[in-house]
């Protein structure tokens, strides 16, 4: 039985297939249209989210399974402080899979110590987002043709926007890969993220402030909303939220092949103007996220179509 | 130079940094032990110039080598039978450590399930650097580099 906490959790190859199982669900969608009747995703949502949790069930129903779930921790035995471990112990007789997302870091993975079932890292804290990097991928796949070879421009809270540290985990694996980090100094990546990722790697990478001065090297631009409730104070959280809002006038600084991707909600740091540009890809993007978790729930399960 | 009486049985730390060996007492649990424990402090050394030794008279089974090269990989470790030195053990860095330290990181789920182990995993040797199982956040404790 796999789990899946990290995108390293799959190789490279096993990632490929994943990708590739994906774009046939989004040609063949009623070949897939039965894959899992019968079976049952539960969605353990400790915080609350919109994206992720309906389009992991989406997922699922599209594949003729059926969800059950909470989607606040209010909502469940947690408020009565039932730990993690008991409450997946529990899931584990109701359901075949499970996606959990939490807002203590680590959290998936305790469940994942004492699950009998599957269980998929749906977001933990500030740490990890793996199907978030899986949708990412898969739109970078879909849309540019190859992984490799890319200038990656990351922009906005790169410290707690754990899709980012994700994308950055998943992306060094393949050849001739280049980041430029555009963040304000308070929001730098992690220094795990700088010293056992990409040092260690000898990933090329520079970090900047300023949006204007690394537009014209992208291949991707990658956009993140500053997240209110990963700030323990309000004040830092108003002074970081609109610093960089990208608009018609620097999307006319960038190449014409270039992609945004967000992993969405947005707030202000995608204008709206932007939407029409066809290299805005975000919406793009959320629909290629229910593709690859399909393809994640049939590769867990281990379910084979033919 | 203060005279301490040889053990017969037991171990001896040696060359431990200069003023670390009262917190290595308590990280040993030696507090907890019925035995006799002689902590030296600040003595002379031709290597080091200052540093401290700990010698402790009991089963020297008891000693947890995980721990000590988790705290520092440079001590000395002789193992003493019969009044004498009987064996030199080497400390390495342990690929794992559990219940030794505390996650700090505020965000980790190990700060509201306090039933669960805290494990820290080895990612670096070359800087000794550990990192929470659940959090990969850094322990930033002992600067355990080798000498």
């Amino acid at each position: 039985m796999r789990h899946l906490m990290s995108p390293m959790d799959f190789s490279v190859e096993e990632l490929d297939k994943l990708l590739k199982l994906a774009n046939d669900i989004e040609q063949n969608p009623g070949k897939y249209a039965h894959a899992c009747t019968g079976k049952k995703l539960a969605t353990c949502f400790y915080e609350p989210s919109t994206r992720t949790r309906l389009s992991f069930e989406a997922a699922m129903l599209n594949l003729g399974g059926s969800v059950l779930g909470f989607s606040s921790a209010d909502s469940s035995s947690a408020s009565k402080g039932e730990s993690v471990s008991d409450t997946i112990r529990v899931i584990s007789c109701y359901a075949d899979i499970c996606a959990m997302r939490h807002p203590k870091e680590g959290a998936p993975l305790v469940a994942s110590q004492k699950s009998t079932i599957p269980v998929i890292n749906a977001g933990d804290g500030g740490h990890q987002h793996p199907t978030q990097t899986l949708t990412d991928l898969l739109t970078i796949y879909s849309l540019k043709g190859k992984l490799g070879g890319l200038t990656i421009g990351l922009c906005g809270d790169l410290k707690f926007g754990r899709t980012v540290h994700s994308l950055i985990h998943a992306l060094i694996r393949y050849p001739d890969i280049r980041f430029v980090l555009i963040s304000p100094e308070e929001l730098r990546v992690p220094s795990y993220i700088r010293e056992d990722v990409l040092n260690k790697n000898q990933i090329s990478y520079k970090e900047v402030e300023r949006l204007e001065d690394a537009m014209a090297d992208l291949d991707i631009l990658y956009m993140t909303r500053v997240q209110r409730e990963r700030f323990f104070n309000e004040e830092d959280y108003v002074r970081m939220k609109d610093f960089y809002i990208l608009d018609k006038s620097k999307m006319a600084l960038a190449p014409k092949e270039m992609l945004v991707l967000h992993p969405l909600p947005r707030v202000n740091e995608i204008s709206v103007e932007v939407d029409e540009d066809p290299r805005a890809a975000y919406f793009k993007q959320a629909q290629y996220g229910v593709y690859v978790r399909m393809a994640l729930i049939l590769t867990l399960l281990e379910v084979e179509v033919c | 130079m203060l005279n301490v009486g040889a053990i017969s049985e037991g171990f001896v730390l040696d060359h431990i940094q200069a003023g670390m060996s009262l917190s290595l007492y308590h990280d040993l649990k030696l507090d907890k032990l019925d035995c006799c424990v002689a902590i030296i402090k600040n003595a002379r050394s031709n290597k080091m110039g200052k540093k401290d030794i700990l010698k402790v008279e009991c089963d020297p089974n008891t000693l947890n080598l995980d721990v000590l090269g988790f705290i520092d990989r440079n001590i000395t470790v002789n193992i003493i039978k019969g009044g004498e030195i009987v064996e030199k053990k080497a400390l390495t860095l342990p690929k794992e450590i559990r219940n030794i330290i505390r996650c700090k990181n505020p965000r980790c789920i190990t700060s509201i399930e306090q039933e669960l182990e805290q494990v820290f995993v080895l990612t670096d040797e070359e800087n000794a650097s550990y990192r929470c199982k659940y959090c990969e956040g850094k322990f930033k404790g002992y600067k355990n580099k080798k000498r």
